[in-house]
């Protein structure tokens, strides 16, 4: 007779990281059809151009999404990336979390992300079908069909078809996943993700065809990579005791403090001394061998240590030049700028904000402005009031810039701000990822930034709205002419038309003369007070 | 400043438009220049007794931001008034002026004129340009004033017979000046503040029995009574005798008849009488008649217009006026004319005027 326990224990057993997403879709971006074609979409394509970039080559990504039937759909990405090794294809593509850049200190799109695998485990879910990648990693190398499926169980990938095939590209991959989705246009679609994509990135170029069948093709305006992102080694700042504990318990190290200077940042031998003394741990005793007791102890001395902040030098901002050709692509505008701030550090995690904004040309007035949010270069279409970025736009006072704003709302006006957090960990507000989460010093350094493009903005308005004001004085003189002219004409009995071009040439001689003149009251007016005076005794004497 | 025929005035406003004309031929940027009209500009002649504009000239340019729609509306307004009136020989009250100028730039959102205001701003900058009157550019204002008396006159070919007219009188029109006196039998002039007054001595038969001229124009002095008392003490050697109530602003009245007003300081010539007489209520009447029960509090604004009064140039160093003014003070209190109605209704008629006329108790 099995006790209850032990019926128990065989009823429990490890839930896989796939079955777990299978009840959880919602928290990774698939929990309904239309973010399903969008998640699946952007892991493509962020992992594409992440790919690409780590080659040191100029991205072309080909997007399609075919419409199949009226809730399923085929959506293809191909790169001229490196593509991936034959032995790795089926784990990249078919086992959950499993991927290169997951714990490395790097800013990176994909860390955003659950991968790849994600979108192919919900495309199996959805229609039974397996996904099709094709991969090639150099010119003489042969191009690998596989067509993939999940274990959910297990986490494995399983194989369902092995093959070598034609490939007319010298390197790249080739992904194919079919889904339950919906296609929709908008502000959260598919087709705005990608425009912003292609304005956060003008160093790619993406050709896009879209369910309608509509071929829209993303130039590449800017011919240089951006600076390439190097991996940093945690800053003690930033580390929390469950990933401090794992950490210790992986370490190789033999002492702890050698531990806590090889494995994180600005973290000198002398250093990783004094902090043990302060946790009042021996320094030399072996990573693994320290309590939770300890952990928590050490945690709170590094609280207490001065430790310089990390390197800032491992970001890789999108950059002013470029920021502004991204924007002068993809929208009309009478005025651009952008603005890259110096790295800062959150928490010991260096980031750096960068703002970019376009004033009037195709953007309507008498709206919201229009907001593009970016993190490491990827577009956050989700959560908007809840992301630390609106706030921060909402709390400024747009009205000394020249824009009209309700109290605690977005400011009004022909503008697109452009809002992007670089950082080796982006901080997001939950597992969605899709807003950026209120540390002050973030919040801070966007204010920041947005004051100086608003100072700008503010300049540029004036400036207009004077060159508009004299336009419209020069044309109202224009006007008067036929007036006075006809009035003139009336009184001396001299012709109307000589007077009227007579006026007209004096116009243009001096009409610069005329509208500088700035207007400082009619010299005939009556001096306030006096005008007051005479108004009374007006009402005395006058009819 | 005598008087212009029509010819005379087209051709003033014609040349005023040459002038401009000219200007404009030359390639320079078109000025008006005339006399400004503000109170520092204004001056007390005291050779004539009346105020005058000073030599403080002002200029209008059209090519200017803050001048081009001022401009446009004087020049504007001369034309409507030589196109529409002059040449017609038709009047126009100040109203039908600022219709005939109000209408939308083509092209723009901008009206010449928004407010009858500004049409009579530009109309009163025509005068002072071109030395013309208003009365002579065939502009009229409301017409609110009535006279009684032994007084024939021909009025656009009318002989009216102003003492018999019944209660109501006649209606002295905006513009007097066209006015010919055919046969004036009256003594004496008694222009008053008060129309309720002008009623009660034309009910009392008082112009019969003691052979005056009553004219009344309820409240201010129109400048077409103004010219009306100014060419019957000139032309008809009528003493003219001012009743107001007794308060500054009654005063004042009789200041504006006697010396011109500031608005109208350009047009002094025409309006002013030296001659005028201010006949009451007096200080001294108060006392004498018992009117002090009577006596209405001076209030905050009362006390700051005896205090403007007192300081104006041509009241300054007139000993008797200071008197009535520093009394009025004392008393702390004003009185209206219709107070002597405590003594018996018809007390005014029959003995309060007669008993001042004949006694000569006036102030000037």
């Amino acid at each position: 007779m099995k006790t209850k326990a032990e019926e128990l224990a065989e009823l429990q057993r490890e839930i896989s990281v796939s079955e777990f997403f299978e009840k959880n879709r919602h928290l990774l971006g698939f929990d309904n059809p239309i973010r399903a074609l969008g998640t699946t979409v952007r892991e493509l394509v962020d992992n594409s151009l992440d790919a690409t970039e780590e080659m040191r080559i100029l991205p072309e990504v080909n997007v399609e999404i075919k419409q199949l039937s009226e809730t399923r759909f085929d959506v293809i990405v191909v790169d001229n990336g490196p593509g991936v090794v034959k032995e790795q294809i089926p784990y990249v593509f078919a086992k959950l979390l499993y991927g290169s850049k997951f714990g490395v200190n790097k800013q990176s799109r994909g860390i955003q992300g659950i991968g790849v695998s994600a979108s192919v485990l919900y495309g199996q879910l959805t229609t039974g079908k397996a996904a099709k990648i094709i991969s090639k990693i150099g010119k003489n190398k042969p191009a690998h069909y596989y067509e993939l499926k999940i274990d959910i169980n297990k986490n494995e990938p399983v194989i369902v078809k092995d093959q070598i095939v034609d490939f007319r590209q010298d390197h790249g991959t080739k992904v194919e996943i079919e889904l339950e989705g919906k296609y929709q246009k908008g502000k959260q679609s598919v087709d705005e993700y990608l425009k912003q994509v292609a304005i956060a990135n003008p160093h790619v170029e993406i050709i896009y065809i879209n369910p309608l069948k509509e071929k829209i093709v993303f130039k590449r305006a800017v011919e240089k990579l951006p600076k390439e992102s190097k991996k940093i080694k945690p800053h003690p700042y930033g580390v929390e005791i469950g990933v401090l504990m794992r950490m210790l318990a992986l370490s190789k190290a033999k002492t702890l403090s050698g531990f806590l200077s090889n494995e994180f940042s600005r973290v000198s031998s002398k250093l990783a001394k004094d902090i043990c003394q302060k946790a009042n741990i021996k320094p030399d005793i072996k990573p693994k061998l320290v309590t939770h007791d300890e952990t928590e102890r050490l945690i709170k001395a590094i609280k207490e240590t001065k430790i310089s902040s990390p390197s800032l030098d491992c970001l890789s901002p999108i950059g002013e030049k470029a920021i502004i050709e991204g924007l002068k692509k993809e929208i009309k505008g009478d005025f651009y700028t952008a603005i890259t701030r110096r790295p800062s550090v959150y928490r010991g995690f260096p980031f750096q904000v960068e703002v970019g904004l376009i004033f009037g040309g195709e953007l309507s007035g008498d709206e919201l402005i229009r907001m593009i949010r970016l993190a490491n270069k990827v577009p956050l279409q989700y959560q908007q009031s809840a992301c630390a970025i609106t706030k921060s736009i909402i709390n400024i006072s747009w009205r000394n810039y020249g824009l009209s704003q309700s109290k605690g709302a977005l400011p009004e006006g022909a503008v697109l701000l452009m809002v992007h957090i670089a950082s080796v960990w982006v901080p997001f507000t939950s597992e969605a990822k899709e807003a950026i989460a209120h540390y002050p010093e973030i919040i801070k350094q966007i204010k920041l930034a947005l004051q100086d493009i608003g100072r700008r903005l503010g300049g540029y308005i004036r400036k207009t709205v004077r060159a508009k004001e004299q336009k419209e004085r020069a044309s109202l003189f224009e006007r008067y002419i036929p007036e006075v002219a006809s009035s003139l004409s009336v009184l001396s009995g001299e012709k109307k038309n000589k007077i009227e071009e007579q006026l007209k040439k004096i116009l243009k001689k001096s009409l610069k003369e005329i509208l500088q003149d700035i207007p400082d009251g009619d010299k005939t007016d009556i001096k306030k007070e006096d005008s007051k005076k005479l108004e009374k005794e007006k009402q005395a004497t006058l009819v | 400043m005598a008087k212009k025929e029509k010819s005379d005035t087209k051709k003033e406003l014609q040349e005023f438009g040459r002038d401009i004309v000219k200007q404009i031929d030359k390639g320079k940027n078109p000025e008006i220049e005339f006399a400004l009209r503000n109170l520092s500009n204004i001056v007390f002649d005291k050779k004539t007794g009346t105020l005058k504009l000073g030599d403080k000239k002002g200029s209008r340019t059209f090519f200017n931001v803050a001048h081009a729609k001022k401009f446009l509306q004087t020049v504007e307004v001369a034309s409507v008034i030589k196109k529409e009136l002059l040449d017609s020989g038709k009047h126009e009250h100040l109203r039908g002026v600022f219709y005939m100028t109000k209408r939308t730039i083509p092209g723009t959102n901008v009206n010449v004129v928004d407010e009858q205001s500004e049409s009579d701003h530009a109309l009163e900058d025509l005068e002072v340009i071109t030395g013309l009157s208003r009365e002579q550019l065939h502009v009229s204002a409301n017409k609110m004033g009535s006279m009684v008396g032994n007084v024939i006159l021909v009025d656009s070919g009318d002989t009216i017979e102003c003492s018999k007219l019944g209660r109501g009188g006649y209606s002295i029109p905006s513009i007097t000046d066209e006015l010919t006196f055919k046969k004036v039998n009256a003594k004496y002039v008694l222009y008053m503040e008060k129309a309720s007054t002008f009623e009660r001595l034309v009910e009392d038969k008082f112009w019969l029995k003691n052979n005056a001229l009553l004219v009344t124009s309820q409240g201010q002095t129109t400048r077409g009574i103004r010219r009306l008392l100014q060419r019957l003490s000139e032309e008809k050697k009528l003493p003219i005798y001012v009743l107001t109530d007794f308060d500054c602003w009654g005063l004042y009245i009789y200041s504006v008849i006697r010396y011109g007003s500031i608005a109208l300081a350009h047009a002094s010539e025409r309006l002013t009488i030296p001659g005028v007489k201010f006949l009451g209520i007096t200080a001294d009447d108060v006392l004498k008649y018992g009117l002090k029960k009577h006596l209405i509090k001076l209030n905050d604004q009362d006390l700051a217009r005896i205090k403007q009064v007192s300081e104006y140039e041509w009241f300054k160093d007139n000993k008797d006026w200071q008197r009535q003014l520093k009394m009025m003070k004392e008393f702390n209190g004003k009185v209206e004319i219709q107070a002597l109605t405590a003594r018996g209704i018809s007390f005014i008629s029959d003995t309060y005027l007669p008993e001042k006329i004949r006694k000569k108790e006036f102030l000037d």
